[in-house]
């Protein structure tokens, strides 16, 4: 995330922690991981702007006007988008700073357990970070 | 070297270790956590404010609380400190800003814009 150019392949890492962090990284290429996490920050990010600009032109929001905005066609799709660029984003971002600091270093020999169980804690968050916001628009009356 | 020689807490290199592009680098990181972490509850406002009008009721009153007004605060402040160092990642990626001076100034820039942002904010929502 802090490095302005695409990040290294195995996280520093050798042996297991190398396979572990190369198994698990988003597009197995540094390059693509950087590219990706770049569109899907500007996804988001015009998402975020979208919902700025409806809750301050549309204020004061009532219940009506909230299930409007996010049940219309446009919003659906958008959101769809937004949670899909979220997740991989998230998982990129959190990958880096997991794989930065859950090292030998800091964490002794049990550091590839702790990483595998942070990895996957990540993956758990980030799935209800797609299907909730998903079920919740696309089922709203 | 003894390893254990007496040493001296080296303020001034601390302070060297830790310029403010490495603080505009670090915040970039926690903000990104704090938002990872924030957007369960914001999931869980969007579910509440989307069914009927007593859930979105609900909603608004765990916003107007002060434990959930801080939290709202936190995460969009994270939010706004974010995407203004995401921004200026993206100038640098096209290398603008990317010298050393310039790089202190978008550090410092992004620092205060934040700090407006989070003033704003809290405005905003009290």
């Amino acid at each position: 995330m802090a490095h302005p150019c695409p990040r290294r392949g195995g996280g520093g890492g050798t042996g297991d922690l190398a396979l572990v962090t190369n198994v698990a990284s988003f597009g197995r290429s540094g390059l693509a991981d950087f590219v990706l996490q770049r569109v899907s920050a500007v996804v988001v990010g015009l998402y975020a702007l979208c919902l700025l600009g409806f809750f301050v032109t549309a204020a004061p929001v009532d219940h009506a006007a909230l299930a409007d905005f996010f049940e219309s066609l446009p919003m659906r799709v958008f959101t769809t988008l937004a949670v899909v660029s979220l997740a991989a984003h998230a998982w990129i971002g959190m990958w880096t700073i997991g794989t930065d600091y859950i090292r030998r270093h800091y964490f002794g020999a049990g550091h590839t357990v702790y990483l595998a169980i942070y990895l996957i804690v990540c993956i758990g968050l980030i799935s209800v970070y797609v299907l909730w916001p998903l079920s919740v628009v696309w089922t709203v009356p | 070297m003894h390893p254990d020689r007496p040493v001296n807490l080296p303020l001034p290199r601390l302070a060297a270790a830790m310029p403010v592009t490495a603080v505009a680098s670090i915040l970039h990181r926690i903000t990104g956590i704090v938002l990872f972490a924030g957007t369960l509850f914001l999931c869980y406002l969007l579910d509440l404010a989307l069914t009927g009008e007593a859930g979105f009721a609900q909603a608004a009153a765990i916003i107007d609380a002060p434990p959930g007004a801080l939290a709202a605060w936190a995460i969009l402040t994270s939010l706004a400190y974010h995407v203004v160092a995401g921004v200026k990642h993206l100038l640098l990626d096209f290398h603008i800003g990317d010298s050393l001076q310039a790089g202190r100034i978008g550090s410092w820039l992004t620092l205060v814009l934040a700090a407006v942002a989070a003033v704003g904010l809290a405005i905003w929502l009290w």
